[in-house]
């Protein structure tokens, strides 16, 4: 471990008996109790996530909007001050750069957290592409540590934490001046999970502290350190992208079912004349959700077939903790990609029957709209 | 990490337990340590013969697939299919979670495997 990039949080991960792994580089909890465990933690109560390793970048300057218009799928002039939103950062053929959370505090000044494994090549392609605008983009990822509070208990374990502040910040909405244990902190209602949940922004200094007294504080609402382990089960069941898997620099968010995030009406942004040929000739292919019909878990890689010839590729599967079903993603035909289709997967050697399927497998739980005490 | 004494075991982290001319098959602490939550198990037919390290099934967890060889050969009399059910009964107890029953054919069965002690050393080894 001693050549990988650890968090602040590092030296707590021992105490609750963590399994370490080599994340991209850093030394990051696969799990603690163990993944089944950790995933319906967050289901049915909460869990906390070290996500220190993600980068943060800093865009300021007068032509901040217009230029994270320019370089983002999404119409970043639709949120507000203290909102956020998901967007994917494309490239010149309509495929994604990386999919990341833009943070509005301004019109002059954004925060956008990207994937830890996009970091360097996300600032290179921001930074490449500032010609023509005012604006400065910087890499703050060493000075933000970031743990995220995930699970329907969340907003009352954060109550009983900071106060009823916690509550009063909406979903897709942040607060940058919440301060816990005299720390100042950025608070959003975001997540990765499909649950309700924070994400929590604050100086690596106090990180692990804050960490230890989360855990602490959440003991009487079941609150579970959670690993990469589940993270990753959770946010498959929710069908969530992850980055390398359903979205790369080939896949669009077009083919991504990621459509929603598009805004084609824009002027102008870096993509869309691909994306808009592409929609007009129609997508080849799409990510599909399916269920084995078999035995077998479908993993990434595996291929997918129709009456025996190859139709595609899983591209994230598991067996489900909460719905006790192999369930998988594949980038599939176009032709198949709609709920109801018969497909053969190839499991280690067989060839294991299996059906497309609606999605999301699991509906999320976010808190949209929030009950009359907590509108401002 | 358990290793138990009475038991036989292999490099690849099975364990054996003689009865007589039947032997039964399992995995071992330190596997299904490494392995995490075991989610899915894959095993052979009754009936099916083996030489000694054939695979014969598979244990899954939630991240990973892990073939299961037979330490010993034989001829497989019963296979626990509880563990079909119940995977995760590996993860709670590993050596009472066997996972085949063998008639065993090697007139020397106990040649080629581990004691409990060389099996530890073994692990300590790998570990490293």
């Amino acid at each position: 471990m001693d050549h990988l990039h650890k968090t602040a949080v590092y030296p707590a991960y021992g105490g609750v008996g963590a399994k370490i792994v080599n994340f991209e580089g850093w030394a990051l909890p696969l799990q603690f109790e163990g993944i089944l465990a950790e995933h319906q933690a967050v289901r049915k109560a909460a869990g906390v996530f070290d996500v220190s390793h993600m980068g943060e970048v800093e865009v300021a300057g007068k032509d901040a909007s217009i230029y994270l218009n320019m370089l983002l799928s999404n119409d970043i002039s639709r949120i507000r001050d203290g909102q956020t939103q998901y967007s994917i950062l494309l490239n010149e053929n309509g495929g994604a750069v990386d999919d990341v959370m833009a943070y509005r505090f301004s019109g002059q000044h954004y925060m956008i957290v990207v994937n830890a494994a996009n970091r360097y090549k996300d600032i290179k392609w921001m930074m490449d592409h500032t010609e023509g605008y005012q604006v400065t983009v910087s890499d703050r990822s060493d000075d933000v540590a970031q743990l995220a509070i995930q699970g329907p208990k969340s907003v009352d374990l954060m109550r009983a934490f900071i106060g009823e502040e916690a509550g009063k910040i909406r979903f897709f909405r942040f607060s940058d001046s919440i301060r816990i244990q005299g720390v100042s902190c950025l608070v959003s209602r975001t997540g990765y999970t499909g649950e309700d949940g924070f994400e929590v922004y604050l100086s690596p200094d106090h990180a692990m502290k804050l960490w230890e007294d989360l855990l602490e504080a959440g003991k009487e609402f079941g609150l579970k350190p959670a690993g990469l382990g589940c993270r990753d089960t959770l946010r498959f069941e929710a069908c969530l992208p992850l980055y390398g898997r359903e979205l790369t620099e080939d896949i669009t968010p077009l083919e991504a079912d990621l459509e929603h995030f598009v805004k084609m009406e824009k002027t102008d942004f870096i993509g869309k004349k691909a994306l808009a040929a592409q929609k007009e000739r129609g997508l080849e292919r799409k990510i599909a959700g399916f269920e084995i019909k078999g035995r077998g878990i479908p993993r990434s890689g595996y291929e997918i077939r129709k009456n025996g010839k190859k139709a595609g590729r899983v591209t994230t599967g598991y067996y489900s903790p909460t719905l006790e079903k192999n369930l998988g993603l594949a980038l599939v035909d176009a032709g198949i990609a709609a709920p109801g289709n018969t497909i053969e997967v190839a499991i280690r050697g067989k060839s294991v029957p299996g059906i497309t399927v609606e999605t999301p497998f699991y509906k999320k739980k976010y808190q949209k709209y929030l009950p009359e005490p907590y509108f401002s | 990490m358990k290793v138990l004494d009475g038991l036989y075991y292999s490099k690849d982290h099975e364990w054996v337990k003689p009865e007589g001319s039947h032997a039964l098959v399992g995995i071992t602490d330190h596997a299904q340590l490494g392995l995490g939550d075991v989610v899915y198990v894959e095993l052979p037919e009754e009936g099916d013969e083996f030489q000694a390290g054939d695979p014969i099934g598979v244990v899954e967890s939630v991240k990973a697939a892990s073939d299961v060889y037979t330490p010993i050969a034989g001829k497989v009399i019963r296979v626990n299919g509880k563990l079909i059910d119940h995977p995760e009964r590996i993860n709670q107890d590993p050596y009472g979670s066997w996972l085949i029953e063998l008639e065993t054919t090697d007139a020397d069965m106990e040649e080629g495997l581990l004691s409990p002690e060389e099996y530890k050393m073994w692990c300590l080894e790998e570990d490293e």
